[in-house]
């Protein structure tokens, strides 16, 4: 599943497990640009995942799945490269998965899909 | 592959919402995400590493099968700015903190039933009676387009509490896959409070 099985998973994070962030499975993640000079210098696991970003805002656990990264190394490397800028995490409009804002609109969204 | 835009995009803040699709192993949760996805679903090997678990994959095959788990996603742009995410639960009880990741931040959840196996979807029914504060509907897929329990009877068979709704989907239909989303969403909000 990672790149090279060799390297236990959280050598690539100095052993950090933990994020700052609330990062759901489903928080987006977005680049506001890319930079091919700051892509070089990063590591093999963190530039695929900076490259994949670069095609449009994506969850946190589709990131994992196309880069082949385990979910909970992602967390911890898409937080690295958004403290140095490379990314941005959404903070989400709302407050709540539950605000009735929110679920309005998504109610309205599926519906036009039939 | 279609993505919401392109390099040196705007500053639009894309909004993401999740809805989980539970149930057991066989009952029609990847065909019900694959309906209305599009992207093709996301069914990948995915290492759950928890924190202080051992995921050597040098270690025996026993210790692997604790940290290697299917995921199973697909996604939905209803606008520019908002995308709805459909995780289906893995199927076995062993993967339950994986649950708990999945739910946490949930906007709502479909427990898919199998009336010929309603069994296997007893644990989800559990879980998110007894784990879980995401509110929570049950759908009985119609594999041949026919019900053949009553669905009071399905509702006693699973010691369902009245207030959840009960529901009928086929899973492999579109239209029928987004009625029972807005019916759990729908359940909802009328189970939170309007400031939640």
């Amino acid at each position: 599943m990672t790149a090279n099985p060799w390297v236990r998973p959280y050598v690539l994070t100095g052993g950090r497990t933990q994020t700052n962030h609330q990062l759901y499975v489903h928080t987006l993640v977005s680049a506001k640009h890319f930079d091919a000079r700051a892509a070089a210098k990063l590591s093999p696991e963190s530039r695929r995942l900076y490259d994949r970003v670069r095609l449009g805002p994506q969850s946190v656990a589709e990131l994992s799945a196309h880069c082949g990264i385990s979910l909970g190394v992602t967390r911890v490397l898409l937080e690295d490269l958004a403290s140095t800028e490379h990314l941005q995490i959404a903070e989400g409009a709302y407050d709540s998965p539950f605000d009735h804002r929110l679920l309005k609109r998504v109610i309205d969204g599926l519906s036009e899909l039939g | 592959m279609a993505f919401p835009s392109s390099a040196d995009r705007p500053a639009l803040t894309v909004t993401s919402a999740k809805i989980v699709i539970a149930g057991g192993f066989g009952v029609g949760k990847s065909t019900m995400v694959a309906s209305v996805s599009e992207i093709p679903p996301v069914n990948t090997e995915a290492w759950m590493t928890q924190a202080g678990e051992s995921v050597d994959p040098l270690s025996d095959s026993s210790a692997k099968t604790t940290t290697t788990v299917a995921m199973d996603f697909g996604r939905v742009t209803l606008a520019p700015d908002l995308l709805l995410y459909l995780f289906g639960t893995p199927g076995q009880p062993r993967f339950w903190p994986m649950w708990d990741d999945l739910c946490r931040g949930a906007s709502g959840a479909v427990v898919l039933v199998d009336t010929r196996q309603l069994e296997s979807s007893f644990p989800a029914v559990n879980y998110f009676e007894n784990d879980s504060d995401v509110p929570f509907i049950v759908a009985v897929n119609l594999f041949d387009g026919k019900l053949t329990h009553s669905l009071e009877k399905v509702r006693d068979a699973l010691c369902l509490d009245e207030r959840t709704p009960l529901v009928t989907v086929d899973a492999r239909d579109r239209r029928s896959t987004a009625k029972t989303l807005v019916t759990a969403l729908s359940h909802t909000m009328k189970s939170t409070p309007t400031r939640a």
